[in-house]
């Protein structure tokens, strides 16, 4: 037992002499640190190595132009290779650094994250994934979805769909072809209730994990259920997949929307490109193409310093998301400079800064977000943009599906816990 | 013991937050090791069975109140249960067999979580829980937390190290030695295999509830197939059928990741672009924990535990080694 625990003690030294080894922060005045979390490596890395490299970008671009409200920020990004205990590992280190505000990444992260957040009291961003409850800012004081939630999403598709359809979606057929995972299954009480609402059929087929086989799920749906739209949720690889599947049975692909993780062009490149997927609608929570004045002065930054711009601005969904994200904080922690007049805000003054953003739209790329305290989701706004030749084109403005029926259930899940 | 004790009130929350992720890891390697390396069955639905326990705590402490002294023994039963059941076919078929029935076992778990409401509390399969609490005392700071877990560790680790000395211990050595052997001088081997599933079922069990008490939620995504491979990894680097090597394992591949980024924060600028820095890292760790895992491998086939056991039986008799 002896010689056991003084092993164990030794193991524990080594631990201990490499935390002091570690990077040493000198907090500078004058900077503000954001903790930003990130998938580079782990299962949804066509979305990390994308989305990132635009936090990154948007907040040079601001630190070019002397920063926010004078502070320079220090972006600390970790890749928790979408696992969960590194995220919280990461959560403490961006705590350490001094962190105001924190990007969080992935559904099962922000979820054993929400506890942490709170106690610590700086805000989390967690936009278009996290859990849809989270909207309500009462029960969730710490998170933010900033943007549509799966909730909000699937209120957003129904009501394209019934633009679509000729106004009403009375007696018509809707499939449902989602990701057999708690992401891919919380639209479903949002999806039922309109379908009460409405008066439609609606019948569901799950794919299981991984997603890349759904040729049995597409046959029926095409063959059996012949329904008048289709709404895809789906991630990973298995977006392509279904598109290719779709498109193979002959469906029409101006009849199925993705929602937003669906949605980028690598997903349509994957399925074997535009051409192929020509009609197929996405759903986005940010603006898609290179049109907006900020990618311009982003590129602006980019040739002042003589570099050419990066290839991942191409890749313009999901680079234009990490462009968001890091607009939105930047914007929610130049509101708490605002209120305090100038001095340091702590993360409790970003978290009511996030609460006031509004009128804050980026030249078209950032919806007409209104948060509060009550409402952390900022009104639940997507566009749908859908393949054209060769390129997506925008098809509908911002827009909100379905605000009742996602507040009612809103409602009955606080009044549940 | 001082040491251990006196950390936690030197150094900051950060790095009591990796001390407690090491510590909830020890448990569950622990519980793995007993079972591969002690009683050679290999499993690979370890995550599997720390959901069981995670949910069945979150369960019983949201739906009927309980402290986190009923639920813990209470989700590491019903791991424990649940363990036996998949361990069922270890009766009949050993070796890479037994590691796909285990992997079904993994699946079915999982699936049935995800489809079960009554268990997993709705579409998002996520179950929130307050934080335990002693004496009306809220255990939330790292530095609570710290002890909390360290408690339970030191637990797991005197347990099995009382467990490999005892009876059942030595039978497991002997099934996983020569199962015919063992049989012939008056082994039960199904019996013994059996409950060598239902203690290390009942270690992952408690590693998560660990998990679920200190993330504050029970959440099965947090649990998948990959999850029971890094357990694996963690056994195998640390050293099979061996307590020290289960520690050494959990701490190696916990840590690891974090070194070497910290290492690249440091170095990688020197190097790279800021721009390259953050995509080089998460690849260059990916490459480097490959890379040091089969050079540990090839270096000392048995592990951390041998390697350091080696380390010190030189330095023991340093400089006069004849």
């Amino acid at each position: 037992m002896t010689r056991f625990v003084k092993s164990w003690l030794g193991a524990a030294a080594i631990a201990g002499s490499l935390t002091f080894g570690g990077g040493q922060a000198f907090a500078q005045q004058k900077e503000l640190v954001f903790g930003l979390q990130c998938d580079r490596t782990g299962p949804t890395v066509t979305v990390g190595s994308v989305l990132c490299p635009g936090y990154h970008d948007y907040v040079a671009l601001v630190n070019s132009k002397g920063g926010v409200e004078g502070y320079k920020v220090r972006v600390i990004e970790i890749d928790n290779e979408y696992k969960v205990p590194p995220a919280m590992e990461a959560h403490e280190r961006f705590k350490k650094e001094g962190e105001i505000i924190e990007g969080i990444y992935g559904t099962p992260q922000t979820a054993a994250l929400t506890a942490k957040l709170t106690e610590d009291k700086i805000p989390g961003t967690a936009p278009g994934f996290g859990i849809a409850a989270a909207a309500d800012g009462k029960r969730f004081p710490y998170i933010f979805p900033i943007a549509a939630s799966y909730w909000s999403q699937a209120g957003g598709a129904l009501k394209f769909a019934k633009d679509r359809l000729g106004g009403s979606l009375k007696d018509k057929k809707i499939a449902y072809l989602f990701y057999d995972n708690p992401a891919g299954k919380e639209p479903l009480a949002i999806l039922e209730d309109v379908a009460k609402l409405e008066g439609f059929e609606l019948r569901t087929f799950a794919v299981p994990a991984p997603g890349v086989e759904m040729g049995a799920q597409v046959l029926d749906i095409t063959a059996r259920f012949k329904p008048d739209f289709i709404i895809a949720h789906l991630f990973g690889r298995s977006p392509s997949v279904a598109i290719k599947e779709l498109k193979g049975k002959g469906y029409p692909l101006s009849k199925v929307v993705g929602l937003v993780w669906a949605s980028a062009e690598a997903d349509i490149l994957a399925a074997g490109g535009m051409a192929l997927a020509e009609g197929y609608n996405t759903m986005q929570f940010a603006g898609v193409g290179k049109d907006f004045p900020v990618l311009k002065e982003i590129e602006a930054m980019y040739k002042a310093q003589g570099k050419p711009a990066p290839k991942e601005m191409d890749s313009t969904v999901y680079y234009n998301r990490g462009v968001f994200i890091a607009a939105l904080h930047v914007e929610a922690v130049r509101q708490a400079i605002k209120a305090k007049g100038g001095g340091v805000p702590t993360g409790e003054d970003v978290k009511k800064g996030m609460e006031s953003v509004k009128d804050f739209t980026l030249g078209g790329l950032v919806p007409p977000l209104r948060l509060s305290p009550a409402d952390h989701e900022g009104g639940g706004w997507v566009q749908i943009w859908s393949v054209k030749g060769g390129k997506l084109v925008k098809s509908t403005d911002w827009f909100q599906g379905y605000r009742e029926v996602i507040q009612k259930q809103l409602a009955a899940d606080a009044a549940k816990s | 013991m001082l040491f251990v004790v006196v950390v936690p009130l030197t150094v900051q929350d950060y790095y009591l937050s990796i001390l407690n992720l090491i510590l909830i890891a020890i448990v569950g390697a622990l519980g793995l090791n007993i079972l591969v390396g002690y009683t050679g069955q290999i499993s690979i639905g370890h995550g599997a069975f720390m959901s069981v326990g995670a949910y069945t705590a979150a369960n019983l402490a949201v739906r009927l109140d309980m402290p986190f002294w009923l639920t813990l023994p209470a989700g590491g039963l019903m791991a424990a249960a649940i363990g036996v059941v998949v361990g069922i076919p270890s009766l009949r078929i050993k070796g890479l067999y037994l590691a796909i029935a285990t992997l079904a076992g993994q699946l079915i778990i999982e699936w049935t979580i995800n489809h079960v409401p009554a268990i997993s509390g709705g579409a998002q399969a996520s179950i929130p829980v307050a934080r335990p609490s002693l004496f009306g005392i809220s255990l939330h700071t790292q530095g609570d937390l710290y002890f909390f877990l360290l408690f339970f560790a030191v637990l797991a680790i005197v347990a099995t190290l009382n467990l490999v000395r005892s009876r059942i211990g030595r039978a497991f050595v002997a099934v996983r030695d020569q199962d015919i052997a063992a049989e012939i001088i008056g082994i039960n081997i199904y019996r013994y295999k059996l409950i060598a599933f239902a203690i290390s079922s009942f270690y992952a069990g408690v590693c998560g509830v660990l998990y679920t008490y200190y993330f504050g939620i029970a959440n099965y995504e947090q649990f998948q197939l990959i999850t029971s491979i890094d357990y694996l990894a963690m056994i195998i680097i640390g050293g099979l059928g061996s307590v020290l090597g289960s520690i050494f394992g959990a701490v190696f591949v916990t840590l690891l990741p974090i070194v070497i980024r910290t290492l690249m924060e440091n170095v990688g600028s020197l190097f790279f672009t800021d721009s390259e820095v953050a995509n080089v890292i998460s690849a260059f760790r990916l490459a480097a924990f490959g890379g040091l895992i089969i050079f540990f491998l090839v270096v000392e086939p048995e592990g951390l535990n041998r390697l350091w056991r080696n380390i010190r039986s030189y330095f023991r008799v340093w400089p006069f080694s004849y």
